[in-house]
């Protein structure tokens, strides 16, 4: 078992650092030392909406053997980043215990430790060495590294005359083939051409199946979370939401949105990006009418019942679509023409969306509300990710690896001879 | 197969020397790499390591030798100046080198993990080198004026000069760690450093010689830790300066106390200095 953790949590505190926060910490001290009650937790208690701190992971429990594959996933501030960086040490955890057994290499960023002077050749050592290698390790695999890389002719020029992608695969090999049991990747792969991308995840497989080294790996494109893990864990407000298999915990992290109903959804209770708190308009609810499940044929119209409580008059309102595949792939967006929401209260506009391009597959939509002003430009005033999913049931011949989510419209043909 | 453990409650003596051991390939790489990359795309290279000493010590011929006409011990001027402001230049680097570890090197130790200390060990090595590369030139110095019979270095004493030169280097990393560690939350500190090694300086001699002060003001130059080391180093070179065997012991408790304070508490503070940094 090469990590087990029980109970982590990480505390991070909000706002800068200046002279109040000392003041603070003297005031908590000398409470401390008095033994009476911390008077800076109190304010924090009592006024909810001004926290002084918040809880980035908060009770983690986690065995992961040795040879496994484990993705991270979860949406932004999940508290995958900050898990990576207490496996790593980079940084302490507030509570709780993590055991490691073998040796950890991080590559949390690509070029970490690269100077922009020095040869590729070098950094290869300088990196090597940051990540933990003996001279003679190094001196091993460097002929690997630099095959593996592809930057033979390019080795001993200085690395700012790299372009980025050389830059990452370079930082990329060396990472591959460092001699430690336990690898951890946050998004290496986001960069760097579709062909490196591929070798670089049949090299971690390899790495895992073969070697019986564990690797870590955070990401927020499921198709390569699909390739490379066989176990994935779903993080949430910095708890575990689900810990099992790749396929369903991608669509436990996809549908963690999602309300009870698939047709009748309640919009009011569902959670917001955080800069839409004031809201002119709010969404409250979504039918798909006629709809017993969320499921059409192609070509079909999607006809949906919008509510929308009106706090303030806006003239001109609009509603956004936007429609991403089960793969977490932004597909296309939708755009309702302007209508008026001019008295303040409850009110309900009827949405049709002939949806025939989408051609097949599981398909999530986010709904927002825009605000259209004098001259055109479009204020955006309430959105919900991945406010519902739906299904199009396309053609069995329609193969979805082969021909992607949507059709475009059918080529015209002239005989020229 | 290596384990570790990782808990929310660090032990204060958790100072993990034998980790920093296993890393010394990345101190020589780091120190190489300071060294290497200070002197890349300059004509004179590393030859500047030489001219900005001399540039100084015959500022201070000019200013402190022929203006302010401070005693040198009957040392020829320019050895005095150059041998003084070398040592100062090595312990005042390595200070503020030091002070500034975790803020210069917070994006690099934000993304991948290894003994922390490294980074210091590393820069007094680098400043060592230097260092020893300046000294070449003292050297060269002290070999023309004894050549000439206007000095009489204590070739027996040298041996000790390692040994001093390791004292310096600890005491000097020690206050910068401290410094260092104090400042990854509040950062006053490190506004008053760069004023306060100028003033240490006055109060060290490096331009005068400790004989040449008296009463209570040679009390507090002996309080410094750096003014023993100092003289001493002078009398192995030059055969000149007050050496006595209290100030030096007392200096060697003085670097012992603080480097043990600053490896305890940089392991401290580096566990989490990433969260205020």
């Amino acid at each position: 078992m090469p990590s087990a953790s029980g109970g982590v949590r990480k505390q991070y505190r909000l706002g800068v650092i200046d002279r109040s926060t000392l003041q603070a910490e003297l005031q908590s001290r000398w409470a401390k030392l008095r033994g009476r009650e911390d008077p800076n937790t109190r304010i924090g208690a009592e006024t909810p909406g001004k926290r002084l701190s918040f809880w980035a992971l908060d009770g983690i429990d986690l065995d992961i053997f040795r040879g496994e594959r484990v993705g991270i996933i979860g949406a932004n501030g999940a508290g995958k980043s900050t898990l990576l960086k207490l496996i790593c040490r980079i940084t302490a955890p507030t509570e709780g215990e993590i055991d490691i057994w073998g040796r950890v290499s991080s590559m949390l960023e690509v070029g970490t430790g690269f100077h922009r002077e020095m040869t590729g050749r070098e950094n290869i050592y300088m990196n090597g060495a940051i990540l933990g290698m003996s001279k003679a390790e190094i001196d091993a695999c460097i002929e690997d590294i630099i095959d593996f890389s592809e930057l033979r002719a390019f080795i001993d020029t200085p690395v700012k005359r790299y372009s980025s992608g050389m830059f990452v695969k370079l930082a990329f090999s060396v990472a591959a083939h460092l001699q430690s049991e336990i690898m951890i990747m946050d998004e290496v792969l986001a960069v760097g051409d579709m062909a490196f991308q591929q070798k670089c995840l049949t090299r971690m497989r390899e790495a895992a199946e073969a070697e019986g080294r564990t690797v870590l790996y955070v990401s927020h494109n499921m198709a390569t979370i699909r390739q490379l893990c066989e176990r994935c864990i779903v993080l949430d407000h910095g708890k575990v939401l689900y810990d099992g298999d790749t396929e369903h915990a991608i669509a436990a992290y996809l549908d963690q949105s999602l309300g009870g109903s698939d047709v009748d959804l309640d919009l009011g209770a569902r959670s917001r990006p955080r800069q839409y708190t004031e809201r002119a308009v709010t969404m409250t609810r979504l039918c798909l009418e006629n709809k017993v499940t969320a499921v059409y044929v192609p070509g079909e119209e999607l006809r949906m019942r919008l509510h929308i409580h009106v706090e303030r008059p806006v003239p001109r309102l609009c509603v956004r679509l936007s429609v991403r595949t089960d793969t977490d792939v932004g597909l296309a967006t939708a755009w309702s023409e302007p209508f008026a929401a001019d008295r303040p209260g409850e009110m309900a506009v009827m949405l049709t969306l002939p949806a025939g391009s989408l051609a097949k597959g599981t398909f999530y939509a986010s709904i927002g509300l825009c605000r259209r002003d004098e001259i055109g430009s479009m204020i955006p005033c309430d959105h919900i990710t991945r406010a519902f999913r739906f299904e199009i049931t396309g053609s069995p011949l329609w193969n979805t690896h082969a021909y992607s989510y949507m059709a475009l419209p059918e080529m015209r043909v002239d005989t020229i001879k | 197969m290596q384990h570790t453990h990782i808990s929310a409650k660090g032990r204060l003596f958790d100072l993990k020397l034998s980790e920093l051991w296993r890393y010394r390939n990345l101190v020589w790489l780091f120190t190489r790499r300071s060294f290497l990359v200070t002197y890349m795309q300059t004509v004179l290279g590393p030859l500047w390591l030489l001219i900005k000493p001399l540039l100084t010590s015959v500022t201070y011929v000019v200013l402190f030798g022929n203006i302010a006409k401070l005693s040198t011990d009957g040392v020829p001027q320019l050895l005095f100046y150059l041998s003084g402001s070398a040592l100062w230049s090595f312990f005042s680097s390595c200070v503020t080198d030091n002070a500034s570890t975790f803020t210069n090197n917070a994006n690099l130790f934000g993304k991948v993990y290894f003994p922390r200390l490294v980074m210091p060990v590393s820069s007094v090595l680098s400043n060592l080198i230097l260092f020893l590369i300046q000294m070449l030139l003292t050297l060269a110095l002290l070999l023309w004026y004894t050549l000439h019979g206007m000095a009489a270095p204590r070739l027996s004493a040298l041996v000790l000069l390692p040994l001093l030169l390791l004292q310096l280097g600890a005491l000097a990393m020690g206050f910068g760690i401290i410094v260092s560690s104090l400042t990854t939350k509040y950062r006053d500190l490190r506004v008053l450093l760069d004023f306060g090694v100028t003033l240490w300086m006055y109060a060290t001699p490096v331009v005068y010689p400790l004989s040449a002060v008296d009463g209570p003001l040679r009390r507090i130059l002996l309080i410094n830790p750096v003014t023993a080391p100092m003289e001493l180093y002078r009398y192995c070179l030059l055969g000149a300066g007050s050496v006595a065997a209290a100030p030096l012991v007392y200096s060697l408790v003085f670097t012992l106390l603080v480097s043990a304070a600053g490896i305890v508490i940089f392991s401290r503070v580096e566990r989490t200095f990433m969260d205020t940094v």
